[in-house]
């Protein structure tokens, strides 16, 4: 991949501020046009990519209809396995929902404010992620259209939800996690539709972005009380974000299958969630870059960064592989050895337990090594690994666990049918479709954010080359390197 | 005399460079304006205290949004299975307070946050897609490169030439009054 040499001198050197974006781009009129122009541009390559996750998404919807029309039964869940793909999608697409939500709340608290060209995107990959794990639990209610029931309302039934069920726990923790994250979504989106609308060629793009903007002007005062808001917000989502994958994993922790009934599992669930999402995060960031030449907006640091946080998550994973491993072979209990010790790792699911177990550990263990955690081949081939190998950690949790309980003789063995297929593939086809649609029409760097952090790394470089005078410091030429041409 | 009394002056000047613009809002501060406002196409927190606004209520309307949404989110629950049908579920306790838990923070969270959003909008007075300013040639460019100051209780054409001297000496582009065309 083409790097400006500048921005990999600037990685390589330990001593640099973590701030190269947008260096070697020219002013904010510029900047502001390059990161808003696909939604200005017509390709044919989106046409393309478009139509084929149209096709997936259509065969999510013909799984679908299928499965409203003849009822669950056309799945592959028998008893004991009543959960099966439906619920480790469901798993899988709201764990990778943590990952836009960690990166941009955890990330704005903590003042890691390189998040800024990144956490547009991955807000966007929750919100559609969430779309898809909504689906899912209603699907399984098998008489979908019945859903609004999970929901406390005076009905004339005079029934009301048990509140003791984890179900309702997981309605509330959805609904709550959708709305909150639309919201965040949304008031970050503000100032750069404002952007967009006042760029925007023809008249009624600049209508339409006009409208979302809500006319927004960049006024002193409107900032102010936006920073607050943003602020504000981002402290919800974050308890938020560790409630809801929390609440997820208390589905199964509150039930009493060996495999299930653990208290480690919160912690468990929410690492492994912000693993998975990380990974599909960078899945998603590295084409976007390369094919929008994003690399100084999206710079290498942000890579390193992000590799750096799927090496922690990985880890502390490993460590809950290990230690639920370890707590079921010392809890002495024969049903929670048999699971841990036999049921998976020699069971019929075998090969999956050990394919995911691989990758989710050995494949973080290459981002100790700088020079991989900045190689895009490496990371895209790692992220789409742990993205498929966490969809396999949920299928071993759920269906190894049931497909063999307490009683020999109830034991049965899970085959997939072609229509848990078809509603897997095709909710990825569901994604992508919201994705491309979103690459096209919502600017998806933050414009506004970038163009300020650019201007508070300039400001510092300047006030350390004021400070530095005429004295020769070996800290100038690095200051000197993050002003433009005509600055120095 | 440039404006009548009853037409409120207030004069806006444009800048190429964020540094130019604090370095007159600083300077009209000091000259004494109160009536001060920014345009920018990005957050510039530290040109905030020069606009002298009062601290934002909005966090503690947030807080108690917050946690009548938790208690509300617990009486449902403690009203729908320990008062109104309560559930015996093997005996269970009626009103368990471990249970209620989690749908009480969602509700906390859920409430403080929609109050959040919406009392942003609120409190900005937005959505209202026009504005005087909007109608400034060139203002568009106040959300991509370019940033404002606006100035309010400009009392005489002597203030006004006074506060043109101020805002060109820190490197104003332009300076034009709201509501008519550029000079």
């Amino acid at each position: 991949m083409a790097e400006p040499a500048g921005a990999v001198e600037a990685c390589e050197h330990p001593q640099l501020d973590p701030y190269p974006v947008a260096r070697e781009l020219g002013d904010d009129a510029a900047l502001t046009d390059q990161l808003l122009s696909p939604l200005w541009t017509r390709s044919k390559v989106w046409w393309v990519l478009f139509a084929i996750s149209g096709l997936l998404a259509l065969l999510f919807i013909v799984s679908a209809t299928y499965t409203v029309a003849r009822g669950i039964g056309s799945w592959g869940n028998n008893i004991p396995v009543a959960w099966a793909f439906a619920i480790t999608d469901f798993v899988w697409w709201i764990g990778i929902g943590h990952a836009g939500t960690f990166i941009s709340a955890f990330l704005i608290l903590l003042g890691q404010r390189w998040r800024a060209s990144v956490n547009r995107l991955a807000e966007a990959m929750t919100l559609f992620a969430l779309v898809n794990a909504g689906l899912f639990p209603i699907l399984h209610l098998g008489r979908p259209w019945f859903f609004y029931w999970l929901v406390p309302y005076p009905a004339t039934m005079k029934m009301w939800p048990n509140f003791r069920s984890a179900l309702p726990w997981d309605v509330a923790a959805i609904a709550t996690y959708f709305t909150v994250s639309l919201l965040f979504w949304y008031t970050g989106l503000v100032p750069d539709l404002a952007a967009a609308r006042d760029r925007a060629p023809g008249r009624v793009r600049r209508m339409v972005y006009g409208i979302f903007a809500l006319g927004w002007r960049g006024a002193g005062r409107q900032w102010r009380q936006y920073r607050v808001v943003y602020l504000v917000l981002a402290g919800l989502a974050t308890p938020l974000v560790i409630s809801v994958h929390s609440v997820v994993s208390l589905d199964f922790s509150i039930a009493q299958l060996p495999g299930w009934h653990s208290t480690i599992f919160p912690p468990y669930f929410v690492v492994g969630a912000i693993y998975s999402g990380l990974a599909m995060v960078l899945m998603l960031m590295l084409p976007v870059r390369r094919i929008f030449h994003l690399e100084d907006v999206i710079t290498r640091q942000h890579l390193d960064k992000i590799a750096k946080l799927i090496l922690a998550t990985g880890l502390m994973l490993a460590y809950s592989y290990m230690c639920e491993t370890f707590i079921a072979w010392y809890s002495g209990d024969q049903f929670e050895r048999y699971t841990y010790l036999f049921a998976r790792p020699q069971g019929p699911y075998a090969w999956i337990y050990w394919a995911m177990t691989a990758v989710n550990v050995l494949v973080p263990q290459l981002f100790w090594f700088r020079k991989l955690r900045t190689n895009v081949v490496v990371l895209f081939a790692a992220s789409v690994l742990i993205w498929a190998a966490m969809w396999a950690e949920r299928f071993v949790i759920i269906v190894t666990s049931l497909e063999r309980d307490f009683l020999p003789s109830s034991w049965h063995f899970y085959a997939p049918s072609w229509v848990d297929w078809g509603l897997l593939i095709g909710s990825i086809g569901v994604f992508f479709v919201l994705f491309f649609a979103f690459l096209r029409w919502v600017p998806f760097v933050p414009v506004s954010e970038v163009k300020r952090l650019r201007f508070e790394v300039r400001r510092k470089a300047k006030l350390e080359i004021a400070l530095a005078g005429e004295k020769p410091s070996e800290a100038l030429p690095e200051a000197r390197l993050r002003l433009t041409e005509g600055e120095r | 005399m440039l404006f009548s009394r009853r037409e409120r002056p207030r004069l806006l000047a444009e800048f190429a460079a964020p540094e130019e613009m604090s370095r007159a809002l600083e300077a009209l501060r000091a000259a004494g304006y109160r009536e001060l406002e920014t345009y920018t196409p990005f957050d510039m927190p530290r040109t905030t205290p020069a606009l002298g606004l009062r601290r934002p209520r909005l966090p503690w309307i947030i807080a108690l949004a917050g946690l009548s949404g938790g208690i509300v989110a617990y009486w449902i629950q403690w009203f729908a299975n320990a008062w109104d049908y309560p559930l015996n579920v093997g005996g269970r306790p009626v009103n368990p307070i471990p249970a209620f838990i989690p749908a009480t923070f969602e509700g906390t969270v859920l409430a403080a946050a929609l109050v959040a959003f919406f009392g942003l909008f609120i409190s900005l007075r937005l959505p209202a897609l026009w504005h005087p300013v909007f109608e400034i040639e060139g203002f568009e460019r106040a959300t991509i490169d370019r940033f404002w100051i606006e100035v309010g209780g400009v009392q005489s054409d002597l203030d006004a030439r006074e506060l043109r001297r101020i805002v060109r000496e820190a490197g104003a582009l332009r300076v034009v009054p709201l509501g008519r065309e550029g000079t």
